[in-house]
């Protein structure tokens, strides 16, 4: 057998049985951890098929930050574990019946799938062909000029998303005494000091 | 075997040597370190008290504010990477997209600074 089909089974098999211990797996904690494993062994997938930069990216955004992400959301939440396993028979119809309308859904999908007149010739005439250059090369060399709009809303939409995580998660504590760097440096012995004329017999 | 996939062969053997190392360090214990197990070596001990609480605190949601602030500017830089690398033959169109794209993010950028968003208070 080939070495890259070899490698391909190896990915697929360790992803899809990640993918199923991040579902079955009682703790949260390592829920996650096996949705690590999951994208580590994607990027593999995607580094056989070529798409090296998104392998990377993988790595790099899902693996090194959301992944951070789901763990502080995971340790926010204080999840009670016996609690969570009560009732997971009871709501064992509930998610057949979601999963079935949803795989029937797919199938709809799936089954109605035509191809476009035009993709045919598009795809013949794709610019970079994958040997003269590399994979980041080729994404770099469309994306900020014939696909800037999408590229724009994609800067938008991270714009969106860090308002949005402010106003949502940001509280500041009131009764916080904070330094003030420039007030401290400002403060001479005039400002500071006050010098009180007090009458006998009388107090402040 | 294509060029590209040889180009990580130095990747899988790191991985497997890693592998091998890892798993010799986890299992050599089970089989030559003395063992003499008891319940009272793995109880929980504060002190001289009993624990008084879970291990597991819940955190603060500060953390996820930053992690998700990461996240964005993680996002930039993935951005940054093609366009670095393609840059001499981008032209004025492709320098001025990237321009806008990282100008919009300085606004959320200074935005944030303003909220005080990066200070732990």
């Amino acid at each position: 057998m080939n070495v890259a089909a070899a490698f391909f089974y190896l990915f697929a098999f360790v992803l899809v049985a990640s993918a199923f211990m991040v579902i079955s797996s009682r703790n949260p904690v390592q829920s996650v951890l096996f949705l690590i494993l999951a994208f580590v062994n994607a990027a593999g997938l995607f580094i056989l098929i070529g798409a090296e930069f998104l392998a990377l990216i993988l790595v790099v955004v899902y693996v090194g930050a959301v992944a951070v992400l789901f763990l502080f959301v995971v340790m926010m939440l204080d999840v009670d574990f016996v609690e969570l396993r009560q009732g997971f028979l009871q709501y064992l119809p509930v998610g057949l019946v979601v999963g079935l309308i949803f795989l029937a859904e797919l199938v709809l999908v799936v089954g109605a799938w035509v191809t476009g007149p035009g993709v045919a010739s598009a795809v013949a005439s794709a610019p970079p062909s994958a040997g003269d250059v590399g994979n980041v090369q080729a994404i770099g060399r469309v994306l900020y000029t014939d696909y800037i709009y999408f590229f724009q809303a994609a800067g938008f939409v991270l714009l969106v998303a860090m308002i949005g995580a402010i106003v949502l998660t940001l509280r500041h504590k009131v009764n916080v005494k904070r330094q003030n760097i420039s007030a401290q440096v400002a403060r001479t012995a005039k400002t500071a000091m006050d010098v009180v004329k007090v009458r006998p017999g009388q107090g402040l | 075997m294509n060029a590209l996939l040889m180009d990580y062969l130095p990747v899988v053997i790191f991985i497997g040597v890693s592998l091998v190392i890892g798993l010799a360090l986890l299992a050599s214990p089970f089989i030559v370190a003395y063992q003499n197990p008891d319940p009272e070596k793995l109880s929980a001990y504060e002190c001289g008290f009993n624990a008084f609480d879970d291990a597991r605190m819940t955190f603060d949601a500060r953390f996820y504010l930053v992690a998700i602030l990461f996240i964005i500017f993680d996002l930039e830089v993935a951005f940054l990477f093609p366009w670095a690398i393609t840059f001499g033959g981008l032209g004025d169109l492709g320098f001025w997209s990237m321009m806008t794209f990282l100008g919009v993010l300085t606004v959320g950028f200074i935005y944030e600074w303003r909220k005080g968003a990066l200070e732990w208070d």
